[in-house]
């Protein structure tokens, strides 16, 4: 049951179908301006939220996802029936707190798990978008968050928080909106895409595409995706996502299901047995056209872009403070790329906190459990309420 | 005294040495600051804007848990980074002599500070010259605590050494102290008694 309550004549609150998560439709009147010059005139944001609101709203803490994430942080998700993505940083008496924080995740522009993507519908044609979705950026993305945050009356974040992709839009979050921005921490994150990034991904939009099933990005009209491409590209960004010592240690040489090789083709290994179960349960959960889309808004992202490539310009003037973590093991967005970040907020006399973090198992290390991680983002956050006094009634 | 207070005073003497030397709300950059004692100190009590550069993970680990701004990484690569006198104290405490190039270093503290506190154990006293003009061995003590093998301290100096490389650099001295071995301050002035009795020397420098 959908259960509708009207706001102003052109925006609407509704609980999600599942009765999950939350959605507000943004009217023809409150078009998403893009940065591709293009504007989406209606569209659906989703989120999800927990704790409690203080009075001053000065306890709001942003979570932002990553790629292939989704508002589901906490709690039982619904689209894949498995426990929430972040629920050893997130909740009563973790490291963000939600007895202390009023934690709000969005899922992004762009995405499939209830914001509008290239799998909604098309309030003007009344189809599906497919590739006719414009193409977007992490800017955009941001920007749509902001329209939502606007719409819940909330201005200031105590707290912008996010891994991987979530880190890049924090990062965007304190360059285009720096006094809405108290915190921000930035975990296995980059300030742009580098080659090797941008190489990665084209090496799975390329699959996704090349599978005759994708029909032109109109498969939404037919029975069948691209799901041999789909997990394809699944297959080579998770490659991506761990370290050479984390695949040695959890797999090796080891074989699946067998005691020697079978001169085949099959999943000899259990590597690409793992590997294609990654993929295979990956197309259940994910649109192919929103992973083009947004692999290509994260190849678009360059925070230095519009500073003539110095990054330290685009913070300039910042009042927010940062925590900056990266991952000793992660080669998809390496140490280095971290500490320049953190280096450029250093020559604009930002305050910056910057660890490297001891961990084997590569860029999802944000994602694992990592006591230092957990640390570090507790005692940054509960610093940062003390000396703002931040009452939680 | 409260809790916040006594938490923060409990720092090591020498570094409370240090924090008389900088006035309230000054803006510090703490190299080496380990795990942020003296920089959560001056924060704290005496409302600085403080900074830190360390090298190992705990230390990071720790002061950023504090709530300090700190950042992991290698000083003499990471000062670099920072604009010219953006600070009014830097802050070096006992480990200039674990600098690749201590001359570079103090040429760095007073591009980005302008004013530098350096100390530094001073190789020059008595105990260390009767460890190796008596005895004929490196020094391993209280304030020396490494073996020479095992040692982070690559560049051990004098108080006289480091009076005359600053003379060649340029750098004008503009507070001299003699630390002794509990962390207090030593009456002496004079270069030779300071140089054969303090166990640290602590400096406060600029341009000139």
């Amino acid at each position: 049951m959908i259960m509708l309550f009207f706001m102003t004549k052109d925006t609407i609150e509704k609980i999600d179908d599942d009765g999950y998560a939350e959605v507000v439709t943004f009217g023809q009147n409150h078009p998403l301006m893009l940065d591709s010059g293009e504007q989406i005139a209606s569209f659906d944001i989703a989120y999800k939220s927990w704790g409690k609101l203080n009075h001053d709203k000065s306890n709001v803490v942003l979570i932002c996802h990553a790629l292939t994430g989704d508002q589901y942080v906490r709690g039982l998700n619904p689209i894949t029936g498995k426990r929430g993505w972040w629920e050893n940083m997130v909740g009563p008496g973790k490291p963000v707190d939600t007895d202390s924080y009023y934690v709000i995740c969005i899922n992004v522009l762009g995405s499939c798990a209830g914001t509008t993507g290239p799998a909604s519908i098309n309030s003007i044609t009344g189809k599906t978008y497919g590739i006719d979705f414009p193409v977007i950026t992490i800017g955009d993305m941001v920007r749509a968050q902001a329209m939502l945050l606007d719409h819940l009356e909330i201005d200031q974040l105590f707290s912008i928080i996010g891994g991987s992709m979530g880190g890049m839009q924090a990062l965007q979050w304190a360059v285009d909106y720096p006094y809405r921005a108290k915190t921000v921490i930035s975990i296995a994150a980059t300030w742009r895409h580098s080659a090797q990034n941008i190489a990665f991904h084209e090496v799975g939009r390329q699959a996704i595409m090349a599978d005759s099933n994708w029909a032109g990005g109109r498969y939404l009209d037919y029975d069948q995706g691209p799901h041999s491409g789909l997990a394809v590209a699944r297959m080579a960004a998770h490659i991506t996502y761990m370290s050479e010592a984390g695949l040695t240690n959890r797999f090796g040489r080891a074989l699946q299901d067998r005691d020697k090789l079978a001169f085949g083709f099959d999943a000899d290994f259990q590597i690409e047995s793992y590997l294609r179960h990654q993929g295979l349960s990956f197309v259940d959960r994910f649109d192919a056209n929103s992973y083009l889309y947004i692999t290509r808004a994260m190849d678009y992202y360059d925070l230095g872009a519009g500073h003539d490539g110095v990054l330290a310009e685009a913070f300039r003037g910042t009042k927010t403070r940062f925590c900056i973590l990266s991952f000793t093991s992660d080669w998809l967005y390496p140490t280095s790329e971290s500490r320049y970040i953190s280096r450029a907020l250093n020559a604009v006399g930002a305050r910056v906190s910057f660890a490297d973090i001891e961990m084997s198992k590569g860029h999802d290390s944000f994602l694992l459990d990592c006591p230092e991680m957990f640390n570090i983002v507790r005692g940054f956050l509960r610093s940062e309420m003390d000396a703002a006094g931040v009452l939680m009634s | 005294m409260t809790e916040q207070e006594s938490r923060a005073s409990d720092i090591r003497v020498d570094l409370l040495e240090i924090a008389r030397l900088i006035e309230p709300g000054a803006t510090v950059l703490d190299v080496g600051c380990g795990d942020g004692s003296l920089l959560d100190y001056l924060v704290r009590l005496k409302q600085v804007d403080g900074r830190g550069i360390e090298l190992s993970s705990e230390g990071v680990n720790q002061s950023i848990a504090k709530g300090l701004s700190v950042i992991q990484g290698n000083a003499e690569e990471d000062i670099a980074f920072y604009p010219d006198d953006c600070f009014d104290y830097v802050i070096l405490s006992q480990t200039l002599q674990a600098m690749r190039r201590p001359d570079k270093m103090l040429e760095q503290l007073l591009r980005v500070g302008r004013k530098a506190i350096v100390s530094f154990p001073n190789f020059a006293h008595w105990k260390v010259r009767v460890s190796l003009g008596l005895r004929g061995s490196m020094p391993v003590n209280n304030t020396l605590e490494h073996p020479w093998y095992s040692t982070p301290n690559i560049h051990f100096c004098t108080i006289r050494d480091f009076v005359n490389l600053c003379e060649q650099q340029d750098i004008h001295l503009e507070q001299s102290m003699a630390i002794n071995a509990r962390g207090y301050r030593m009456p002496f002035h004079n270069l030779f008694l300071a140089n054969f009795m303090a166990t640290q020397g602590m400096y406060v420098i600029t341009r000139k």
